[in-house]
Protein backbone atom coordinates (compact mmCIF):
# COMPACT_ATOMS: atom_id res chain seq x y z
CA UNK A 1 0.00 0.00 0.00
CA UNK A 2 1.51 3.16 -1.16
CA UNK A 3 0.90 5.96 1.18
CA UNK A 4 1.10 8.99 -0.88
CA UNK A 5 1.48 11.92 1.35
CA UNK A 6 -0.38 14.87 0.03
CA UNK A 7 1.94 17.75 -0.34
CA UNK A 8 0.64 20.83 1.38
CA UNK A 9 1.24 24.18 -0.09
CA UNK A 10 4.23 25.65 1.67
CA UNK A 11 3.12 27.89 4.46
CA UNK A 12 4.42 31.36 4.77
CA UNK A 13 5.53 32.20 8.20
CA UNK A 14 3.04 34.70 9.52
CA UNK A 15 4.82 35.49 12.67
CA UNK A 16 6.37 38.63 11.32
CA UNK A 17 3.04 39.94 10.08
CA UNK A 18 2.39 41.65 13.39
CA UNK A 19 5.71 43.43 13.19
CA UNK A 20 4.92 44.72 9.74
CA UNK A 21 1.53 45.92 10.84
CA UNK A 22 3.00 47.69 13.83
CA UNK A 23 5.62 49.31 11.73
CA UNK A 24 3.05 50.61 9.28
CA UNK A 25 0.87 51.79 12.12
CA UNK A 26 3.70 53.70 13.72
CA UNK A 27 4.68 55.16 10.39
CA UNK A 28 1.21 56.50 9.72
CA UNK A 29 0.86 57.74 13.26
CA UNK A 30 3.97 59.80 12.81
CA UNK A 31 3.26 60.96 9.29
CA UNK A 32 -0.32 62.07 9.73
CA UNK A 33 -0.91 65.60 10.86
CA UNK A 34 -4.23 65.78 12.58
CA UNK A 35 -4.26 69.52 12.95
CA UNK A 36 -6.34 71.03 10.20
CA UNK A 37 -5.83 74.52 8.94
CA UNK A 38 -8.16 76.81 10.75
CA UNK A 39 -8.12 80.46 11.39
CA UNK A 40 -9.89 83.78 11.40
CA UNK A 41 -10.72 84.77 7.85
CA UNK A 42 -10.80 88.42 6.94
CA UNK A 43 -11.10 90.22 3.65
CA UNK A 44 -8.66 93.04 3.16
CA UNK A 45 -9.93 96.19 1.47
CA UNK A 46 -8.70 96.49 -2.10
CA UNK A 47 -5.84 98.79 -2.80
CA UNK A 48 -7.39 102.02 -3.90
CA UNK A 49 -6.78 105.70 -3.79
CA UNK A 50 -7.84 107.20 -0.53
CA UNK A 51 -11.45 108.08 -0.90
CA UNK A 52 -12.95 110.30 1.70
CA UNK A 53 -16.17 108.74 2.71
CA UNK A 54 -18.28 110.90 4.91
CA UNK A 55 -19.61 108.94 7.83
CA UNK A 56 -21.46 110.44 10.72
CA UNK A 57 -19.43 110.33 13.90
CA UNK A 58 -22.22 108.60 15.76
CA UNK A 59 -22.01 105.65 13.38
CA UNK A 60 -18.38 104.95 14.12
CA UNK A 61 -17.28 102.89 17.07
CA UNK A 62 -13.66 103.64 17.81
CA UNK A 63 -11.32 101.05 19.23
CA UNK A 64 -7.74 101.98 19.96
CA UNK A 65 -5.12 99.53 21.14
CA UNK A 66 -1.75 100.86 22.23
CA UNK A 67 1.62 99.18 22.41
CA UNK A 68 0.98 98.04 25.98
CA UNK A 69 -2.09 96.17 24.75
CA UNK A 70 -4.39 98.54 26.60
CA UNK A 71 -7.67 99.01 24.84
CA UNK A 72 -9.74 102.14 24.54
CA UNK A 73 -13.25 101.79 23.19
CA UNK A 74 -15.24 105.00 22.72
CA UNK A 75 -12.71 106.73 24.99
CA UNK A 76 -13.16 104.22 27.77
CA UNK A 77 -10.67 101.66 29.03
CA UNK A 78 -12.23 98.25 28.50
CA UNK A 79 -11.36 94.57 28.47
CA UNK A 80 -12.43 92.07 25.84
CA UNK A 81 -15.77 90.82 27.28
CA UNK A 82 -16.81 94.42 28.00
CA UNK A 83 -15.92 95.35 24.43
CA UNK A 84 -18.32 92.74 23.11
CA UNK A 85 -21.29 94.04 25.08
CA UNK A 86 -20.43 97.61 24.07
CA UNK A 87 -20.22 96.71 20.41
CA UNK A 88 -23.53 94.89 20.57
CA UNK A 89 -25.21 97.81 22.26
CA UNK A 90 -23.72 100.18 19.75
CA UNK A 91 -24.75 98.24 16.66
CA UNK A 92 -28.23 97.29 17.84
CA UNK A 93 -29.02 100.82 18.97
CA UNK A 94 -31.29 101.60 16.01
CA UNK A 95 -31.22 105.32 16.62
CA UNK A 96 -32.40 105.31 20.23
CA UNK A 97 -29.30 106.80 21.78
CA UNK A 98 -27.99 109.98 20.18
CA UNK A 99 -24.38 108.86 20.52
CA UNK A 100 -24.79 105.37 19.15
CA UNK A 101 -25.37 104.04 15.66
CA UNK A 102 -28.44 104.84 13.58
CA UNK A 103 -28.94 101.30 12.32
CA UNK A 104 -26.96 98.05 12.24
CA UNK A 105 -26.38 98.51 8.52
CA UNK A 106 -24.74 101.88 9.07
CA UNK A 107 -22.65 100.98 12.07
CA UNK A 108 -18.92 100.84 11.47
CA UNK A 109 -16.28 99.59 13.84
CA UNK A 110 -12.94 101.29 13.50
CA UNK A 111 -10.04 99.35 14.89
CA UNK A 112 -6.76 101.16 15.22
CA UNK A 113 -3.68 99.43 16.50
CA UNK A 114 -0.17 100.56 17.21
CA UNK A 115 2.94 99.13 15.58
CA UNK A 116 3.86 97.77 18.98
CA UNK A 117 0.55 96.07 19.67
CA UNK A 118 1.00 92.34 20.08
CA UNK A 119 -0.55 90.05 17.51
CA UNK A 120 -2.24 88.03 20.22
CA UNK A 121 -4.14 91.10 21.36
CA UNK A 122 -5.13 91.97 17.82
CA UNK A 123 -6.48 88.49 17.14
CA UNK A 124 -8.27 88.66 20.48
CA UNK A 125 -10.03 91.88 19.45
CA UNK A 126 -10.90 90.61 15.96
CA UNK A 127 -12.20 87.39 17.48
CA UNK A 128 -14.30 89.30 19.98
CA UNK A 129 -15.79 91.42 17.19
CA UNK A 130 -16.55 88.33 15.11
CA UNK A 131 -18.22 86.73 18.09
CA UNK A 132 -20.24 89.89 18.80
CA UNK A 133 -21.51 89.89 15.22
CA UNK A 134 -22.22 86.16 15.30
CA UNK A 135 -24.26 86.66 18.45
CA UNK A 136 -26.19 89.56 16.95
CA UNK A 137 -26.91 87.63 13.78
CA UNK A 138 -28.05 84.58 15.65
CA UNK A 139 -30.33 86.81 17.68
CA UNK A 140 -31.65 88.33 14.50
CA UNK A 141 -32.40 84.89 13.09
CA UNK A 142 -33.91 83.91 16.45
CA UNK A 143 -31.78 80.84 16.88
CA UNK A 144 -29.17 79.82 19.43
CA UNK A 145 -25.60 80.84 18.69
CA UNK A 146 -24.49 77.27 18.23
CA UNK A 147 -27.11 76.62 15.57
CA UNK A 148 -26.07 79.78 13.78
CA UNK A 149 -22.43 78.73 13.77
CA UNK A 150 -23.38 75.36 12.36
CA UNK A 151 -25.27 76.82 9.40
CA UNK A 152 -23.93 75.40 6.19
CA UNK A 153 -23.13 77.63 3.23
CA UNK A 154 -23.65 74.76 0.79
CA UNK A 155 -27.24 74.24 1.84
CA UNK A 156 -29.39 76.73 -0.13
CA UNK A 157 -31.99 77.02 2.61
CA UNK A 158 -29.40 77.77 5.25
CA UNK A 159 -27.43 79.99 2.92
CA UNK A 160 -30.49 82.16 2.47
CA UNK A 161 -30.65 82.61 6.24
CA UNK A 162 -26.98 83.47 6.43
CA UNK A 163 -27.34 85.99 3.63
CA UNK A 164 -30.33 87.56 5.28
CA UNK A 165 -28.49 87.97 8.58
CA UNK A 166 -25.42 89.23 6.80
CA UNK A 167 -27.47 91.84 4.97
CA UNK A 168 -29.27 93.03 8.08
CA UNK A 169 -26.14 93.21 10.21
CA UNK A 170 -23.16 93.60 7.90
CA UNK A 171 -19.74 93.07 9.41
CA UNK A 172 -18.09 96.41 8.84
CA UNK A 173 -14.77 96.67 10.52
CA UNK A 174 -12.31 99.22 9.29
CA UNK A 175 -8.82 98.07 10.03
CA UNK A 176 -6.86 101.28 10.03
CA UNK A 177 -3.12 101.34 9.53
CA UNK A 178 -1.24 101.10 12.79
CA UNK A 179 0.23 104.33 14.03
CA UNK A 180 3.96 104.74 14.40
CA UNK A 181 5.46 104.23 17.80
CA UNK A 182 5.96 107.55 19.46
CA UNK B 1 4.73 -5.46 2.13
CA UNK B 2 6.81 -2.73 1.09
CA UNK B 3 5.98 0.70 2.35
CA UNK B 4 7.62 3.54 0.74
CA UNK B 5 7.76 6.29 3.17
CA UNK B 6 8.96 9.06 1.14
CA UNK B 7 10.54 11.53 3.37
CA UNK B 8 10.89 14.86 1.73
CA UNK B 9 14.15 16.32 2.53
CA UNK B 10 13.51 19.74 1.10
CA UNK B 11 12.73 22.42 3.61
CA UNK B 12 9.31 23.76 3.12
CA UNK B 13 9.22 27.08 4.96
CA UNK B 14 10.54 30.18 3.36
CA UNK B 15 13.32 31.74 5.32
CA UNK B 16 11.92 34.81 7.00
CA UNK B 17 15.02 36.03 8.66
CA UNK B 18 15.49 38.65 5.93
CA UNK B 19 12.01 40.05 6.41
CA UNK B 20 12.91 42.62 9.04
CA UNK B 21 15.60 43.92 6.73
CA UNK B 22 13.10 44.40 3.95
CA UNK B 23 10.71 46.18 6.29
CA UNK B 24 13.47 48.42 7.51
CA UNK B 25 14.40 49.23 3.96
CA UNK B 26 10.80 50.22 3.27
CA UNK B 27 10.71 52.25 6.43
CA UNK B 28 13.85 54.14 5.51
CA UNK B 29 12.55 54.71 2.01
CA UNK B 30 9.37 56.29 3.33
CA UNK B 31 11.23 58.25 5.94
CA UNK B 32 13.31 59.86 3.26
CA UNK B 33 10.60 60.23 0.63
CA UNK B 34 7.85 61.72 2.78
CA UNK B 35 7.68 65.42 3.34
CA UNK B 36 5.81 66.10 6.52
CA UNK B 37 5.74 69.83 6.07
CA UNK B 38 6.03 71.93 2.98
CA UNK B 39 8.79 73.92 4.51
CA UNK B 40 11.04 73.75 7.46
CA UNK B 41 10.21 76.44 9.95
CA UNK B 42 12.88 79.03 10.41
CA UNK B 43 10.80 81.19 12.70
CA UNK B 44 9.08 80.60 15.98
CA UNK B 45 5.48 79.77 15.42
CA UNK B 46 3.13 79.36 18.31
CA UNK B 47 -0.29 80.36 17.10
CA UNK B 48 -2.72 82.49 19.09
CA UNK B 49 -6.11 81.24 20.15
CA UNK B 50 -9.46 82.32 18.80
CA UNK B 51 -12.97 80.95 18.90
CA UNK B 52 -14.55 82.15 15.66
CA UNK B 53 -12.62 80.01 13.24
CA UNK B 54 -13.27 79.08 9.66
CA UNK B 55 -11.73 76.08 8.04
CA UNK B 56 -9.60 76.52 4.96
CA UNK B 57 -11.40 74.62 2.27
CA UNK B 58 -9.39 74.25 -0.88
CA UNK B 59 -5.87 73.45 0.20
CA UNK B 60 -4.54 73.94 -3.31
CA UNK B 61 -5.58 77.58 -3.26
CA UNK B 62 -3.83 78.30 0.00
CA UNK B 63 -0.41 79.83 0.28
CA UNK B 64 1.36 80.16 3.58
CA UNK B 65 3.36 82.97 5.11
CA UNK B 66 5.05 82.52 8.45
CA UNK B 67 5.98 85.43 10.67
CA UNK B 68 7.83 85.33 13.94
CA UNK B 69 11.11 85.64 15.72
CA UNK B 70 13.79 83.59 13.93
CA UNK B 71 14.68 80.35 15.68
CA UNK B 72 18.33 80.96 14.92
CA UNK B 73 18.66 84.27 16.70
CA UNK B 74 22.43 84.36 16.41
CA UNK B 75 22.22 84.33 12.65
CA UNK B 76 19.10 86.33 11.97
CA UNK B 77 18.61 88.46 15.08
CA UNK B 78 15.60 88.69 17.35
CA UNK B 79 13.45 90.94 15.20
CA UNK B 80 10.40 89.16 13.75
CA UNK B 81 10.95 87.99 10.18
CA UNK B 82 8.81 86.71 7.34
CA UNK B 83 9.26 83.24 5.94
CA UNK B 84 7.83 81.90 2.71
CA UNK B 85 8.71 78.45 1.44
CA UNK B 86 12.17 77.89 2.82
CA UNK B 87 13.59 81.37 3.02
CA UNK B 88 13.34 84.47 5.10
CA UNK B 89 12.33 87.48 3.06
CA UNK B 90 11.76 91.19 3.45
CA UNK B 91 8.29 92.71 3.25
CA UNK B 92 9.19 94.18 -0.15
CA UNK B 93 9.53 90.71 -1.66
CA UNK B 94 6.02 89.65 -0.70
CA UNK B 95 4.37 91.11 -3.79
CA UNK B 96 6.71 89.11 -5.98
CA UNK B 97 6.06 85.97 -3.96
CA UNK B 98 2.29 86.38 -4.23
CA UNK B 99 2.53 86.91 -7.98
CA UNK B 100 4.55 83.70 -8.30
CA UNK B 101 2.03 81.78 -6.21
CA UNK B 102 -0.81 83.16 -8.31
CA UNK B 103 0.98 82.12 -11.48
CA UNK B 104 1.25 78.58 -10.17
CA UNK B 105 -2.50 78.41 -9.76
CA UNK B 106 -3.15 79.50 -13.33
CA UNK B 107 -6.61 80.89 -13.91
CA UNK B 108 -7.62 80.30 -10.30
CA UNK B 109 -4.93 82.76 -9.25
CA UNK B 110 -7.37 85.36 -8.04
CA UNK B 111 -9.02 82.94 -5.66
CA UNK B 112 -5.82 82.58 -3.67
CA UNK B 113 -6.10 82.57 0.10
CA UNK B 114 -3.12 83.69 2.09
CA UNK B 115 -2.78 81.84 5.34
CA UNK B 116 -0.76 83.91 7.76
CA UNK B 117 0.80 81.82 10.46
CA UNK B 118 1.98 84.44 12.85
CA UNK B 119 3.62 83.92 16.18
CA UNK B 120 1.52 85.23 19.03
CA UNK B 121 4.34 87.40 20.24
CA UNK B 122 4.83 89.20 16.94
CA UNK B 123 4.07 92.89 16.79
CA UNK B 124 1.47 94.55 14.59
CA UNK B 125 4.09 96.67 12.82
CA UNK B 126 5.44 93.93 10.60
CA UNK B 127 1.99 92.38 10.18
CA UNK B 128 0.55 95.59 8.86
CA UNK B 129 3.48 95.93 6.46
CA UNK B 130 2.67 92.47 5.15
CA UNK B 131 -0.98 93.36 4.92
CA UNK B 132 -0.22 96.43 2.85
CA UNK B 133 1.87 94.33 0.49
CA UNK B 134 -0.90 91.76 0.17
CA UNK B 135 -3.31 94.52 -0.74
CA UNK B 136 -0.85 95.73 -3.33
CA UNK B 137 -0.59 92.22 -4.74
CA UNK B 138 -4.38 91.94 -4.73
CA UNK B 139 -4.43 88.87 -2.52
CA UNK B 140 -7.27 90.03 -0.34
CA UNK B 141 -8.53 86.87 1.23
CA UNK B 142 -6.49 86.41 4.34
CA UNK B 143 -6.72 83.78 7.03
CA UNK B 144 -5.01 84.38 10.33
CA UNK B 145 -4.20 80.87 11.49
CA UNK B 146 -5.25 80.24 15.06
CA UNK B 147 -5.96 77.41 17.40
CA UNK B 148 -9.39 76.71 18.78
CA UNK B 149 -10.24 78.46 21.99
CA UNK B 150 -13.10 77.18 24.05
CA UNK B 151 -15.34 79.76 25.58
CA UNK B 152 -17.72 79.13 28.38
CA UNK B 153 -20.56 81.54 28.49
Amino acid sequence: MLKKKKKDAPEINGGAMADIAFLLLIFFLVATTIASDKGVTVMLPPKAEDVDVKVKTRNVFNILVNSNDDMLAQEEMVDLPKLRTMVKEFVLNNGKDKNQSESPAKAIISLKTDRGTSYEMYIGVIDELKLAYAEMRSQYLKMPLEDYQNLDKENPDQKEKLDRARKAIPYKVSDAEPSEIK
Amino acid sequence: MATFKKKTKTKQDIPTSALPDIIFMLLFFFMIATTFRESELLVKNSLPQASELTKLEKKSLVSYIYIGEPSDTRKFGTEARIQVNDVLIDPEQIVQHVIQEKDKLGEDGDKITMSLKIDREAKMGIISDVRQKLREANALKVNYAANKKLRNF
